[in-house]
C-alpha cells in the first residue's frame, strides 16, 4: 500500500494514496454540485458565470440571486447532509449493523417533535417566538437524544440485537409522529403547512441566520469526529476485542452517541427529517473508501452532502415554478435501497 | 374453551360496541342528554341539539365502529398471511399506500368525488399490497417475518414522503389533504361511508369465509398444501380481502395506525386462534377500540379534538414495543 504520512510525532496520520485521490475526486464532485446549484433555478447562469459570482466577480444582479437566495439553502443542505452521513457512519460502526441510520431509529422523529414542541410552546399570540432561534438545534438534540436513549433502553434485552434496534425505532418513530401531530393541533395554525415541509425535511426558506448557527454546529461536530475516529475503529471490532486492546468502550460509545445525536439534531433543527441519507451514503463510502473510521466518515460526509445539495437541486429545478421538499427525493431513492439492503443482509 | 364460552364473549362484544355507539353519539363539546338523542330519532325538532346528533354524533359513531372493525380484521388476515405478529395495514404501507394516491388524486387531478376517492384508496392499497406480497416471497425463501416488517416501514416511508411531497403542488388542496391524511373519524362525510359500505360488506363477508382455509394456512404452507388447500388461490384472496378492507377504511378515515396490530393479539388471547371466530370478535374489537378512542379524544384538550390517530398510536406503540421486545423470532 502507497501511503502518506503527513504529520510525524505526537499526533501522526496514516493515510493510503488511493484514498486520497477518491477524496479528493469526492471534493470536486461536491465543489461542481455546489457550482451547479448556485448556477440553476428559476433563472439560469452559465457555470462560469456562477463560479464567478461565487467568488465574488459577478454582476450585482447574479450576486444577488446566488448570495440572497441560493447560498443559504445550498449551504444548509451541505450542513445537513454531511452531518447526517456522518452520523449514520458513526451509528452504524458503534452498533455494527448496517441497517442502523438516524431516521430508522428515530432521532431524526425525534428531532421533529421536539422541534415542532419548541414552537408551539415558544411563540406567543403574534406567532413570534418568545426566545432565540439559536435555542432551536438545542431542542432538536433533547429531542433526537431522548429518543435515541429509549430506543436503545427498550431494545437492551440481554444485549443488543440489530434488528430489534430498529423494530424499537419504527415504534417510537411512530409515537414521535404523534407527538408532532399533536404539537401541530396545540400551536399556532400557520405553523402546520411549515411543519409539513418540515416533516419531510426541506431547506427551503434558509437564512443566512440559521447557516451562521448550523455550520459551526456542523464543523465542530464533524471534527471532533474525525479526532476521535480511532477510537471508532476500535468499536467496530467489538467490546471485547476493544476492551482487551485497552479502550474505554463504554464510555466511548456514550461519546460517540452524544457526537451523532448532536449532529442530527442540528440537521433537523434546520432542514427537516431528510429521510435515508444517513443509512445511504455510509453504505457509498464504505463501498468506496473500506471501513477504515477516518476516511469512511469523511467520504460519507462528502457524500451526503451531495446528495442533499442534489436532492434540493432536483426538488427546485424539475417541477418549475412548483418546489418539492428535497426529503421527497431521498426518501424515494433511499427506501428501495434499504429494502435492496435487507435481501443481502444476512441473518 | 367452548363453544359457548366464544359465543358469550362475541355477545359481549356486540354489546359494548352498541353501548360505545351510544355513548358516542351523546357525549361531546355539545352538551347532550340520552333523552335528547331518543327525542332527536322520535320527534326531531330542529335544535341545535337534534341537529349536531343526527348530522354529527351518529355519522361519526357509524363511522368509527364500521372503520375499527375493517382495520381489526384487516390485521388478522394480514398476521395470519405473512406468518407475522407486526404485520397491519399500518406498519406494512397498505395504508401510506391508499393514502398516497388518494392525496395524488385530491392535488393533481382535483378530483373530489366519493367514488373515485374510494377508487383511488383501493389501487393504492392494492398496489402496496402487492409490493409487500412481492418482497414477501421475492428471493429462495423471501424477506425473514422481521425483515419484513423493516421493509414495509421503508415502503411506508416512502408513501408518506412522496405523499408530502405532492401536497406542495396545490395550495388549496392543502388544507382538506392534511385535514384527510390526519386519520381521523370526525367530520367526516357520511355519503363517503355509505359508497364505501358495500367493499367493506363484502370484505367482512369474505373474511368469514375464507375464515376455515386461514385456519389450515397459518399451520404452515407445507401443511396446508399436504392438508389439500389450494394455498396460492387462498393467499390472493386473503391479498383482495386485505386490499378491499384497509382501502376501504382509509378512503372514509384516511391512515389510522394501530388498530389492525393490537386487536388481533387481544382477539387471539381471549378466544384463541380459530379463525372463525377470531375474525369477528377482532372486528368487534376493533369497533370497540376505535369507539373509545374517538370518545377519549373529545376530552384530552377541550374545546379542541385530539385525531383518533394519535389516540391509537398512544396506545399502540407501547404495544407494539412490548410485541418487538417478546418476538421469539428475534432476527
Amino acid at each position: 500500500m502507497k501511503a502518506i504520512r503527513p504529520l510525524r510525532g505526537a499526533v501522526s496520520l496514516l493515510i493510503e494514496q488511493k484514498t486520497v485521490y477518491k477524496m479528493t475526486a469526492l471534493f470536486a464532485g461536491l465543489v461542481a454540485v455546489l457550482i451547479a446549484s448556485a448556477a440553476l433555478g428559476d433563472i439560469k447562469f452559465s457555470p462560469i458565470a456562477a463560479f464567478q459570482t461565487i467568488l465574488g466577480f459577478g454582476d450585482p444582479f447574479q450576486h444577488m440571486v446566488v448570495y440572497s437566495f441560493r447560498m443559504p439553502r445550498i449551504l444548509v443542505a451541505l450542513c445537513a447532509g454531511a452531518a447526517l452521513a456522518a452520523a449514520g457512519a458513526i451509528l452504524q460502526g458503534l452498533v455494527r449493523n448496517p441497517l442502523a441510520s438516524p431516521d430508522l431509529i428515530g432521532m431524526t422523529a425525534g428531532g421533529s417533535a421536539a422541534v415542532t414542541a419548541f414552537l408551539a410552546i415558544f411563540s406567543d399570540k403574534n406567532n413570534a417566538l418568545t426566545v432565540s432561534i439559536a435555542w432551536l438545534p438545542l431542542a432538536a438534540f433533547i429531542g433526537a437524544a431522548v429518543t435515541a436513549f429509549l430506543v436503545y433502553l427498550l431494545a437492551w434485552k440481554n444485549g443488543m440485537s440489530p434488528i430489534r434496534l430498529i423494530l424499537i425505532g419504527i415504534g417510537l418513530t411512530a409515537a414521535m409522529k404523534a407527538v408532532t401531530t399533536m404539537m401541530m393541533i396545540i400551536g399556532p395554525i400557520y405553523q402546520a403547512s411549515k411543519a409539513n415541509m418540515w416533516m419531510t425535511g426541506s431547506v427551503n426558506g434558509s437564512s443566512w441566520g440559521e447557516v451562521m448557527i448550523m455550520a459551526p454546529w456542523a464543523v465542530i461536530g464533524l471534527i471532533s469526529v474525525l479526532i476521535a475516529s480511532r477510537h471508532l475503529n476500535m468499536q467496530q471490532f467489538g467490546d471485547e476485542l476493544a476492551i482487551g486492546a485497552g479502550a474505554h468502550v463504554e464510555r466511548q460509545r456514550f461519546f460517540f452517541l452524544a457526537l451523532a445525536t448532536a449532529l442530527v439534531g442540528g440537521a433537523v433543527a434546520f432542514a427537516g427529517g431528510i429521510g435515508f441519507v444517513g443509512l445511504m451514503a455510509p453504505h457509498i463510502a464504505r463501498r468506496l473508501v473500506g471501513s477504515h473510521a477516518g476516511p469512511l466518515i469523511t467520504a460519507a460526509a462528502l457524500i451526503g452532502a451531495i446528495l442533499v445539495m442534489l436532492a434540493d437541486l432536483a426538488g427546485r429545478t424539475l417541477f418549475l415554478p412548483l418546489e418539492v421538499p428535497a426529503g421527497v427525493f431521498t426518501a424515494a431513492i433511499g427506501a428501495p435501497y434499504f429494502i435492496y439492503l435487507l435481501f443481502r443482509t444476512k441473518g | 374453551m367452548t363453544t359457548g364460552t366464544k359465543a358469550g364473549l362475541l355477545f359481549i362484544g356486540t354489546v359494548m360496541t352498541i353501548i360505545l355507539m351510544a355513548a358516542s353519539v351523546v357525549y361531546g363539546y355539545t352538551d347532550t342528554t340520552w333523552k335528547g338523542v331518543y327525542d332527536s330519532f322520535t320527534s326531531f325538532n330542529g335544535s341545535n341539539e337534534h341537529i349536531v346528533v343526527q348530522t354529527v354524533r351518529i355519522p361519526r359513531a357509524l363511522i368509527a365502529a364500521c372503520i375499527g372493525m375493517s382495520l381489526a380484521m384487516a390485521g388478522v388476515i394480514m398476521q395470519t398471511l405473512m406468518k407475522n405478529p407486526l404485520a397491519s395495514p399500518d406498519i406494512l404501507g397498505i395504508n401510506a399506500g391508499a393514502g398516497f394516491f388518494v392525496v395524488m388524486g385530491l392535488v393533481m387531478f382535483g378530483v373530489g368525488s366519493n367514488q373515485s376517492i374510494t377508487w383511488l384508496a383501493f389501487i393504492g392499497a392494492a398496489l402496496a399490497q402487492f409490493l409487500v406480497f412481492v418482497l414477501g416471497s421475492a428471493g429462495r425463501e423471501g424477506l425473514t417475518p422481521m425483515k419484513m416488517t423493516l421493509a414495509g416501514a421503508a415502503i411506508a416511508a416512502m408513501f408518506s414522503s412522496i405523499t408530502q411531497g405532492f401536497l406542495v403542488f396545490n395550495e388549496a388542496m392543502l388544507d382538506q389533504a392534511l385535514f384527510w391524511l390526519a386519520g381521523s373519524v370526525q367530520g367526516r362525510n357520511l355519503d363517503l361511508l355509505l359508497s364505501v359500505l358495500p367493499y367493506l360488506a363484502a370484505g367482512v363477508l369474505g373474511a368469514m369465509l375464507l375464515a376455515g382455509k386461514l385456519n389450515v394456512l397459518a399451520m404452515g404452507e407445507d401443511v396446508a398444501r399436504g392438508l389439500g388447500l389450494h394455498t396460492g388461490f387462498t393467499k390472493i384472496a386473503a391479498s383482495l380481502l386485505v386490499v378491499l378492507l384497509a382501502g376501504g377504511a382509509v378512503a372514509v378515515a384516511g391512515p389510522i395506525g394501530f388498530v389492525g396490530i393490537i386487536i388481533p393479539h387481544i382477539a387471539r388471547s381471549w378466544i384463541g386462534i380459530d379463525h372463525r371466530w377470531l375474525l369477528p370478535f377482532s372486528g368487534l374489537l376493533g369497533a370497540i377500540l376505535l369507539l373509545a378512542s374517538d370518545i377519549a379524544s373529545r376530552y384530552i384538550i377541550m374545546p379542541q379534538e385530539v385525531p383518533v390517530g394519535v389516540m391509537t398510536a398512544a396506545i399502540g406503540v407501547p404495544f407494539f414495543i412490548h410485541i418487538a421486545r417478546k418476538g421469539g423470532m428475534s432476527r
